[in-house]
């Protein structure tokens, strides 16, 4: 690379983009970055180490990180964090989803439906999911129940909103033809009108997952027993820097292969889409 | 600069690709371009031709060779070489007047004297009354218009062409080819143009350079010698493009085979 | 009929739905009426919160945490969204990193800026700041990354030198994706700034929602949320005129 920043000449030449990488220099590249990351994080904790800067505490090193998450796997604590934390994500987001996707179906599909939930869904889709948060609480107490029940409502509304674009953008003739082969009533459903807002509904649920991931660490800051928000927020009241940073790293790592997950599942779904 | 020609092409050549898998695209031409001419590249698809034109342009660094105008070597783009491309490349967010004002703006041109450029340019391309419009309301001959237009307002002495009416249907190509041979007798550039089109390049062109298949490079040139203001049904004019439709088709075929 | 008229009924008829639900249990007493307050306890906790100017002081206070944390997300993100376009390596460093650290949800870091920079203003506004910053600068450089190669090639043509190119190609030819990233920041920081405020504030729309849990006042949580909502869809509908404004080009045709 003859100059750190592009000139006019190599601006014309290659656009922003820059000239095409062979595929090792790229990985290469990828590769040095994280290493650099993760060197100047180790650099910054051992320089405030070593030259005192303020509290050591404050500024963990990566070791100490991976250290403290060893510690909490040694002692058999981890997995009950992760595992209550998933399971939370996983019946809430699957209770969301199947609402979402069953109304979004409905409402899309059946005019009345949708003049009944639409305006609904409308007033509540500005609020912040958070600013419901406590009325949860106040609800159905500060337990299970209102975790759960928060993440449902947190994801129904992404859900719920690209099955029914998924399903409104149908080509209406193919509905026709559907028709006039047969398909009635049930048939109809499961057969045209799902496969064919599938791509939509699946858009759907890579935000709701995402969501998910985004709104359970705050239930479980609030009145929570086990959990990686628990973890976190746990790791605040007792200064463990370490602890909070590894949880938030774990949070990092399930919520990536959450999204990958539903990616892999639009790929086998949609395959229709890009033919090879 | 007395005498000279305007463009010199000395021993270009170009590959692309990373190094170790390089691919030829343009393989040593040497080409002079007189002052007030309109040379036309022709060639088959991928044989280069834009490339060279690119090179001319000043976007890409030849692999080997030295292009010269007026005598001084080619380093990037300048406005003495103005480009106008196939794609139009009107920027989309500034209006008719916006677009061809853009040169003279670069070079802090009075205002006044801002106006006059455009009306000029405008006048001369037919499209005054749409001076307010967006590119998205125009239509495809309009907006090569418009290229045209921001290219000349600009006043450069080397306008570079590539393609430029490869994008518009029959008709308003032919219309576009009139305006461009009426502009040329006007304004007098010197003009390097890229095309695919014989009869296209037999219109326009004082000569025409047909280009060998990749590796391009030059296969023969043909000097047109017809009057300034061309009949396409002449039979000298059809002579002409049977005769490098001939030394086409020989390459045409060495792509098939 | 117009899409503004539909919208207006629809929110009409969810808001009469409501109140026949809300008043219909106060008088059956399905469940505990403090639990499901109608829109008139909701409307008279405004009426009280906005006398007595507490209503105005949460909601400055959290305005004006988003403004700064936002703005400041803002600015960054385009600085460096443009200089993404301007300096390959710089992007080809930045790319995997970010991968690595936009996984992780923003909220999982909220304790870390309150242990940071203490449960005062600065750490909310950091916070802020940090979680809109990634989505923001992420879209920018999308943006600025797409600008097409023949816009550069004509305008360096017609005698543009690199700062002319980024202010008059770069920066308008992004500009659709740079509005639409400020529309999800903004979206974002209203998401998060109520994560902020439960923990640590004694002011803002948040804080004032949890106090609405503390004490036990569902009436108050609901019109904090409200209050949100209408912000919200304010600051959205200012952000999308401002877009047709500025967009006008686009949709010329």
């Amino acid at each position: 690379m003859a100059s750190f920043v592009s000139n006019v000449s190599t601006l014309v030449e290659s656009g922003l983009r820059g000239p095409a990488l062979t595929r090792r220099r790229a990985l290469a590249l990828r590769v040095g970055a994280v290493i650099a990351f993760v060197a100047l994080w180790s650099g910054l904790a051992g320089l405030v180490v070593a030259l005192r800067l303020f509290n050591p505490i404050f500024l963990p090193g990566p070791w100490l990180v991976l250290g403290s998450l060893a510690e909490l796997a040694a002692k058999g604590q981890l997995w009950g964090h992760v595992g209550a934390t998933l399971e939370r994500v996983a019946i809430g987001f699957g209770t969301g989803a199947a609402l979402g996707v069953a109304l979004g179906l409905a409402a899309g599909y059946l005019v009345p439906v949708r003049n009944v939930v639409e305006p609904i869904v409308e007033m509540l889709r500005p609020i912040p999911p958070l600013a419901v948060l406590p009325l949860f609480i106040v609800w159905v107490g500060i337990g299970e129940p209102s975790k759960i029940g928060f993440i449902t409502y947190a994801t129904f509304f992404p859900i719920f909103l690209t099955t029914v674009t998924g399903v409104r953008q149908i080509d209406p003739l193919l509905l026709r033809a559907a028709r006039s082969l047969g398909a009635r009533g049930l048939a109809l459903f499961t057969r045209v009108i799902l496969p064919a807002a599938l791509p939509d509904i699946l858009i759907g649920l890579r935000l709701g997952v995402a969501l998910a991931f985004f709104v359970i660490v705050i239930s479980e800051f609030i009145g929570a027993e086990q959990g990686l928000g628990y973890l976190i927020n746990d790791g605040r009241n007792f200064f463990l820097v370490p602890q909070m940073l590894g949880a938030a790293v774990v949070l990092g790592l399930l919520g990536y292969a959450g999204s990958e997950l539903v990616r892999l599942l639009e790929r086998r779904l949609t395959r229709w889409q890009h033919p090879a | 600069m007395t005498g000279g020609p305007k463009i010199q092409i000395r021993g270009v050549a170009k590959s692309f690709g990373a190094a170790g898998r390089t691919a030829p695209a343009l393989a040593e031409v040497d080409l002079d371009v007189a002052e007030r001419e309109l040379v036309c590249l022709l060639g088959p698809s991928g044989c280069g031709k834009s490339t060279l034109l690119n090179i001319v342009a000043g976007f890409l660094a030849p692999s080997t060779g030295i292009v010269l105008v007026d005598g001084r070597p080619v380093t990037g783009p300048a406005p003495e070489r103005g480009v106008v491309f196939q794609e139009y490349a009107l920027f989309p967010w500034l209006t008719v007047t916006g677009n061809v004002e853009f040169g003279p703006l670069l070079q802090s041109r009075p205002a006044a004297e801002r106006k006059r450029t455009v009306d000029r340019y405008l006048d001369l391309v037919g499209l005054r009354v749409h001076a307010d419009k967006f590119p998205a309301q125009l239509s495809g001959g309009m907006k090569q218009r418009v290229a045209i237009a921001r290219a000349l307002a600009n006043d450069p002495t080397v306008i570079l062409m590539d393609e430029p009416f490869g994008a518009l249907d029959a008709q308003t190509r032919e219309v576009l080819q009139d305006e461009l041979s009426h502009i040329q007798r006007v304004e007098h550039k010197t003009i390097l143009f890229v095309t695919h089109s014989i009869r296209e390049a037999v219109y326009l062109a004082d000569r025409v350079v047909v280009m060998t298949s990749a590796p391009g490079r030059i296969k023969q040139v043909f000097p047109i010698k017809l009057p300034e203001v061309r009949d396409r049904f002449a039979p000298e004019f059809t002579q002409y493009e049977s005769d490098i439709t001939r030394v086409v088709k020989e390459e045409v075929a060495k792509v098939r085979e | 009929m117009s899409a503004a008229a539909t919208r207006a009924i629809a929110m009409l008829s969810a808001l009469a739905l409501w109140a026949v639900v809300a008043h219909g249990n106060a008088w059956l007493e399905v469940v505990n009426p403090v639990l499901l307050p109608t829109p008139v306890e909701v409307g008279r906790v405004a009426v009280d919160l906005t006398r007595s100017g507490e209503l105005a002081r949460h909601f400055v206070t959290s305005l004006g945490r988003i403004a700064q944390g936002f703005g400041l997300a803002a600015v960054a993100a385009l600085g460096l969204g443009l200089l993404v376009g301007l300096c390959v390596p710089l992007r080809l460093m930045t790319e995997p990193v970010i991968e690595f650290v936009r996984p992780i949800p923003p909220l999982a870091f909220l304790p870390m800026f309150l242990v940071w920079f203490g449960l005062g203003e600065a750490s909310k506004v950091a916070f802020i700041g940090y979680t809109t910053f990634f989505p923001m600068f992420v879209a920018m450089a999308a943006s600025v990354l797409r600008v097409d190669v023949v816009l550069l090639r004509a305008a360096a043509s017609l005698g543009a030198s690199r700062a002319d190119l980024v202010r008059r190609v770069m920066l308008p030819a992004a500009l659709p994706g740079i509005v639409v990233a400020l529309r999800l920041g903004v979206g974002l920081a209203l998401f998060v700034i109520v994560g902020a405020e439960f923990m640590g504030a004694d002011a803002g729309l948040g804080h004032l929602i949890m106090e609405g849990r503390t004490f036990f006042n569902p009436a108050q949580i609901v019109m904090g949320a409200l209050v949100l909502g209408l912000l919200g869809s304010v600051i959205n509908t200012l952000l999308l005129a401002a877009e047709r404004r500025l967009l006008r080009w686009r949709a010329a045709a």
